[in-house]
């Protein structure tokens, strides 16, 4: 031990690393005041435009965020664990009504009691944590196709089941009354900081953009969090586990914990992110949990960079806002082109979904590996076909030219060089 | 006294016996080879003793205590260690978090350690982090530590697995072939690997090996396996030499030969 403790040991760790480091860090305070700019500078730029635009944006990006949010938990799951979770929806429902239930003026016991929504916040996380753990439990001996199907059905169980509770959930119609902190921190912060006035009273209206900055909060809490958990005993069992179940069990990793703890890790960001989607909307619905936003997280993921913390967030993003707001847009431009074309008016309101398509095709034909891939996702994905026995073999030959050099060998002999199969190989 | 001693160890799959009543001791501090011809049960064996499988019948002492019923992960826990056959690292992990990974039971930090960093916790990844590098350096991976294990060459790799083992601090080290792919060079250099950390690191060691020259250089034992039954057990020398073992490898006629041979050399 003494040993170890006293030689310097300075092995692989280059300048170039620190260098790169240091810009990263600059990148990352850069995007945080811009984050922070925006909600202000949108309203001073937008309003000359038109007075409803800046509510046009606010208001799905805010949504946005609650995605963005719920990617970041399914990457822990999906990402690092690997464990293909189709139900995450599940979770996203439970945060929602947990919250609901702790707040909604609607409950049965609303006068017995109830909680404030930043009290609420959290134990929703807890709550998606909990169930996280009791809806794992039974996938444990589970993997790959098998747990992504028993997953699916959860996703489809939970909101069905509040659904059915019709005395406390209301139903189909839902949770309404759910409290959000309009009378709490939001007053606070407003009264303290803002003279009393036409400002004040313009801040407190605006509750889109207060909920902007709660939002972005509890995301800057989520990234501390599962980057601290990540680069952790915890992290690298889970790490270690997606790579090679059978090889991390025989290194002393307990799969059935880990797999539990994964689950529910990623869970209970998922009830962060319901408890402030139905507190901002002020109701839960059972229809707001449905499959497609099991699909449409799952979606962001893979497409920003499985595993990659930035890339999950930029890809939630890009996403989140064509969806709530590229689209919307394109489908109303088409629209309007002939109002009374009946025709052009059925496109445009169905092709919604195909333009939404569309971008997930291109995007995963052009970068199979993510936006921002992991450097561990993005060679994996490119180079290499997932073949468990000789992954290892000439990874350095698995570049296009080895490619090209093996597919050389396999050639008829009797082809020349002349043919066509040279023309395509000199680009 | 025995590190681990099998007793009469059976494992039958359905109505095939790939294990018959083989007794089996590994003494403290040294290196016993498995050796047999190919479909002889020596993979099944290592199993037996790694818990992937129970046996049929028989019992497994391990450090004075049964194996049987005991997961994996609770087996590497009592200290044993393997590497596999065809290498199974955690490809997209640097070399050092495979032997991070390693190090898992010998670690503590749960969730909320990780969250909250407590100053235990801190100390705990700092000597993950050097001993990781440390053990790298002894199999000779160093400067390696910031690789992805796929990107090691293929002799770095089957080397990263041994020091992945050895972080899980194991009292017996299983090799599944440990050379099967190696040049000449490299053979040799793991050899001596495997002799510095049974004298250095006081661990025993239990190969699968097929390469004869690394057996015969470094066992202290040498047990043969055909047909799951064990045909012969031995110091190296003598197991040269057993008719029976010659049998198995080089067919009846050519051990008939080799006797006859010996018979005429008296």
């Amino acid at each position: 031990m003494a040993n170890v403790m006293t030689r310097p040991l300075k092995l692989g760790r280059t300048p170039e690393v620190s260098n790169k480091k240091r810009r990263n860090l600059f990148v990352l305070i850069g995007a945080f005041i811009v984050t922070l700019l925006l909600p202000p500078l949108g309203s001073l730029i937008l309003p000359g435009i038109g007075p409803t635009l800046y509510g046009d944006i606010i208001i799905p990006l805010d949504q946005t965020l609650v995605f963005v949010l719920l990617a970041l938990g399914l990457n822990v799951v999906v990402g690092y664990a690997g464990l293909l979770d189709l139900g995450y929806a599940a979770f996203f429902a439970i945060g929602a009504y947990t919250m609901g239930f702790l707040t909604s003026n609607q409950t049965p016991w609303y006068n017995s009691f109830h909680l404030d929504f930043w009290i609420a916040l959290p134990l929703s996380f807890v709550s998606a944590g909990i169930f996280g753990l009791l809806l794992g439990a039974p996938t444990l001996g589970l993997r790959g196709d098998y747990l992504a199907i028993v997953t699916l059905g959860f996703g489809e169980i939970v909101p069905t089941v509040f659904k059915n509770l019709t005395t406390i959930t209301g139903g189909n119609s839902g949770l309404g009354g759910i409290k959000s902190d309009a009378t709490t921190i939001r007053e606070l912060v407003g009264g303290g900081v803002l003279p009393a006035g036409g400002t004040r009273q313009a801040f407190l209206d605006d509750t889109w953009t207060w909920w902007y900055y709660v939002i972005i909060a509890v995301i800057i809490l989520s990234i501390f969090l599962i980057l601290r958990l990540v680069n952790s005993r915890v992290g690298r069992a889970w790490m270690a586990m997606r790579e090679d179940e059978i090889a991390a069990s025989a290194m002393g990793i307990n799969i059935v914990s880990t797999k539990l703890i994964a689950f529910s890790t990623g869970a209970s960001f998922a009830g962060f992110a319901g408890a402030i989607y139905a507190s901002t909307l002020g109701t839960a619905n059972p229809s707001q949990f449905l499959f497609s936003v099991s699909i449409l997280v799952l979606s962001m993921v893979i497409l920003g960079g499985m595993g990659n913390i930035w890339g999950v967030i930029f890809g939630a993003l890009v996403l989140g806002m064509s969806n709530s707001i590229l689209i919307p847009n394109l489908t109303r431009s088409l629209a309007n082109l002939d109002p009374n074309n009946a025709f052009l008016q059925n496109v445009a309101t169905s092709s919604g979904f195909m333009i939404f398509g569309l971008i997930l095709v291109t995007m995963m034909l052009v970068r199979p590996e993510g936006l921002f891939p992991s450097g561990r996702r993005k060679m994996e994905l490119r180079y290499e076909d997932g073949d468990d026995i000789q992954p290892f073999v000439a990874a350095s030959d698995n570049t296009v030219e080895g490619l090209d050099k093996m597919r050389s060998i396999n050639y008829n002999p009797s082809v020349t060089e002349g043919d066509g199969t040279s023309g395509r190989k000199k680009k | 006294m025995a590190l681990l001693e099998a007793q009469d160890v059976s494992k039958n799959f359905g109505g095939v016996t790939a294990v018959s009543k083989v007794d089996f001791v590994i003494p403290e501090q040294s290196i016993v080879s498995l050796i047999g011809p190919n479909g002889a049960g020596k993979t099944t064996f290592f199993n037996l003793m790694t818990g992937i499988y129970t046996p049929t019948t028989g019992t497994v002492m391990f450090d004075g205590k049964p194996l049987a019923g005991l997961k994996m992960h609770e087996v590497t826990k009592r200290g044993i260690a393997r590497t596999f056959q065809n290498i199974r690292l955690f490809a997209n992990m640097t070399a050092l978090e495979n032997v991070q990974v390693g190090e898992h039971t010998r670690l503590h930090s749960g969730i909320l350690g990780a969250v909250f960093r407590t100053p235990s916790v801190k100390a705990e990844e700092k000597f993950a982090d050097l001993h990781g590098r440390e053990l790298l350096e002894y199999v000779g991976l160093r400067g390696k530590a910031d690789e992805f294990a796929k990107n090691l060459s293929y002799g770095d790799q089957r080397r990263l697995e041994i020091a992945r083992a050895l972080g899980t601090e194991p009292k017996l080290l299983l090799l599944d072939e440990p050379t099967a792919g190696m040049n000449p060079n490299e053979t040799a250099t793991l050899t001596n690997l495997i002799e510095r950390i049974r004298t250095e690191k006081k661990i025993s060691v239990l190969m699968i090996e097929h390469d004869m020259k690394v057996v015969m250089e470094i066992s202290d034992r040498v047990t043969v396996l055909n047909f799951g039954r064990k045909i012969a057990e031995g110091l190296p020398e003598d197991i040269k030499s057993n008719t029976e073992v010659i049998e198995a490898y080089l067919g009846k006629a050519y051990a008939e030969a080799v006797a006859k041979e010996k018979e005429k050399s008296k």
